[in-house]
């Protein structure tokens, strides 16, 4: 048959000879101690000697006087903010000890505190199932059902003998841990709806995707809030009313949602073309061909930039705010208008950051397993 | 060559199951296939050649809808493939389709894009899906790499994974689209070794391919395309010893000075 492969006179593989030395099985072994390491890497080059005397230098001049100021001059427990008025004092945690009540759950009732805390807790707990990739299956619908509706009962009240409390009087973190976990739960699939929508071949669709897109992520996040507050009640039929924070939540769902579409669609575009004709051609249709064979790997491409979407909205819920939304930012803010406390606003801030931190830090490290953990089939 | 003479046993029917009458289609403004009739039999075996640019990657894709044709009409099946979406769906069902470059769903192991499609179109429970997977996986001589991700296959496997996939769906026509121009030389033979086995058990094929020997030993029928259109069409052995158009000697001399 011809079809057998006969290798061409000026083929470079019939030049090859018999490698002249044989080479050892395994690779070189690099070892170093210490001395070697630094030698290598930190004094490599005259411009690397500069850079590593400088940053030595610089970590010398700032780190004593930080520590200094956040751990050994430090007041950590007092009840009056005297102790801290004290001169070559230096942070006065005081601060988070006498109001972290507020900060952590805002105007909510104090003896019914621990109701917030449940429910955080119950959000923690579904977060924490739902992002081990063993608990993955439609079980985890159900999961989230009694965690959302559980942790309404919680907050809301009003049942159970559970003293009802108005949800202008939620706050603090469980307030931004809420907003967030399930702005993200519902403004991720309407990101990936608007992203399959703007590449439909349906006109009407299509349209209606690009609009939806172009004019949210066209406006700041602020608007949108605004919008959401002042503007759909003038909308809306006399009498009937959407509470502050429902009107605020889907505002921010908009929005992410618009930003997320763009982000999904990255990953639509950067499939090969033969992923959707293989699909085609074995007779699945669209709705099993985007759910089996595209959107996973439309999204294991892109999630990085979705996880950045995620962090940035974990932050904006900040912006709550301005619909007078007491969210983990504001409850700070209003704690520090007690005049008695207000001169040690750093620390508090510091506080707030650390726990921003924390959340958004996990959602990075998380990212980063996630796609080693999808990845192992698809690399070599 | 015994292998030509077994692949000969089986004698194409008359019925005709896939016809195209005055086929047209144009990118844009360019005339991408000009006036296509061709009918082809059940049991039939077709070897598309002809210079890049011809039109016979587009032709076939027009086939199982992956390209719309723009005039005249294409029956596949007894079905006309029109805007009817439930209709094409059928036709895939029925038509399996290879391509040059493999296509496999790269998140998926091997024995997960061979049951795929007939769990979720055919709704075939899982159990025999996987026994049928596992049987063709047989056939195509790597029954081992089941557990595999295509990404961890030689090219060669992947095609022929990529082959065992669409017979899971137990088609009544088989597409090839130039199988084997991405493989290394030492994988084309494997890869046609299993297509020449499946042409040799009767399977309607239609097959775009370089591979001249492939046509020889199993075609029924050589179709030779230039320029979109349909230049000649006859028995390997005519079409090779004795072409009748000037289009298709130059294009055969070209070949045979590589082959």
């Amino acid at each position: 048959m011809s079809t057998e492969y006969k290798p061409h006179p000026e083929d470079a593989l019939s030049h090859v000879e018999e490698p002249a030395t044989v080479y050892p099985v395994n690779p070189p072994t690099k070892s170093m101690d210490l001395l070697g390491w630094a030698k290598s890497n930190l004094f490599g080059s005259v411009p690397n000697t500069i850079l590593t005397l400088l940053a030595l230098f610089l970590l010398v001049k700032i780190l004593p006087p930080i520590v200094d100021w956040a751990f050994i001059s430090s007041v950590w427990s007092s009840a009056t903010p005297d102790a801290c008025r004290v001169d070559g004092v230096g942070a006065c945690w005081a601060v988070v000890q006498n109001k972290y009540r507020f900060i952590l759950f805002g105007l909510y009732p104090y003896e019914e505190q621990w109701r917030p805390v449940v429910s955080t807790l119950l959000y923690i707990v579904a977060v924490a199932v739902s992002c081990n990739p063993r608990f993955w299956s439609r079980r985890l619908l159900g999961l989230w059902a009694v965690v959302v509706i559980g942790s309404g009962i919680l907050m809301w009240g009003g049942i159970l003998g559970l003293p009802y409390v108005e949800n202008e009087k939620w706050g603090g973190l469980p307030l931004t841990l809420m907003l967030s976990v399930l702005g993200i739960a519902l403004a991720f699939p309407l990101g990936i709806l608007a992203a399959l929508g703007r590449r439909s071949s349906l006109p009407v669709i299509r349209s209606v995707s690009v609009v939806y897109i172009e004019l949210v992520r066209g406006v700041p996040l602020i608007s949108v809030l605004f919008m959401a507050s002042v503007m759909i009640p003038l909308f809306l039929p006399e009498g009937v009313t959407i509470n502050k924070l429902l009107r605020a939540f889907i505002g921010i769902v908009l929005f992410t949602g618009a930003y997320m579409a763009e982000a999904v669609r990255g990953g639509l575009q950067a499939l090969p073309r033969g992923q959707y004709e293989a699909a085609d051609a074995l007779g699945l249709g669209y709705w099993q061909k985007t759910r089996l064979i595209i959107l996973p790997q439309a999204i294991r491409l892109v999630i990085p930039p979705l996880v950045n979407q995620f962090i940035s909205m974990f932050k904006d819920t900040s912006l709550v705010f301005i619909v007078g939304l007491f969210d983990l930012l504001n409850t700070v803010k209003t704690a520090l208008t007690d005049p008695l406390w207000r001169p040690f606003y750093v620390e508090a801030y510091v506080f707030t950051a650390l726990i921003y931190f924390l959340f958004c830090y996990f959602m990075a490290r998380y990212s980063q397993y996630l796609e080693r953990h999808l990845n192992t089939g698809v690399r070599r | 060559m015994s292998d030509q003479a077994s692949a000969k046993v089986h004698k194409p029917g008359d019925e005709a199951v896939i016809k195209l009458t005055n086929v047209n289609k144009w990118y844009g403004k360019f005339h991408v296939l000009k006036d296509i009739n061709l009918t082809i039999r059940k049991g039939e075996r077709v070897v598309v050649c002809g210079p890049s640019g011809s039109g016979k990657s587009t032709m076939i894709r027009c086939v199982n809808r992956l390209e719309e044709h723009q005039a005249g009409s294409i029956v596949v099946n007894g079905t006309e493939l029109t805007n009817d979406v439930k209709a094409i769906e059928a036709i895939r069902r029925d038509v399996g389709m290879v391509f040059q470059s493999f296509n496999l769903f790269p998140h998926l192991t091997v024995l997960e894009n061979l049951i795929l499609a007939p769990t979720w179109v055919k709704k075939v429970p899982r159990k025999e899906a996987i026994d049928t997977a596992m049987y063709y996986l047989g056939r195509v001589k790597i029954p081992d790499q089941a557990g595999k991700y295509p990404g961890q296959l030689s090219g060669g496997q992947q095609q022929r994974v990529a082959i065992a996939r669409a017979l899971c769906m137990k088609p009544d026509i088989m597409l090839f689209d130039e199988p084997t121009s991405a493989l290394d030389p030492e994988m084309i033979k494997e890869v046609l070794d299993v297509m020449t086995e499946l042409a040799q058990e009767g399977m309607t094929m239609v097959c775009v391919t370089h591979e001249m020997g492939f046509a020889r030993s199993v075609a029924d029928t050589v179709v030779f395309m230039a320029d979109g259109s349909v230049v000649e069409r006859n028995t390997p052995n005519e079409l090779f010893n004795n072409p009748q158009e000037e289009r298709t000697k130059k294009f055969l001399s070209q070949i045979i000075q590589h082959h």
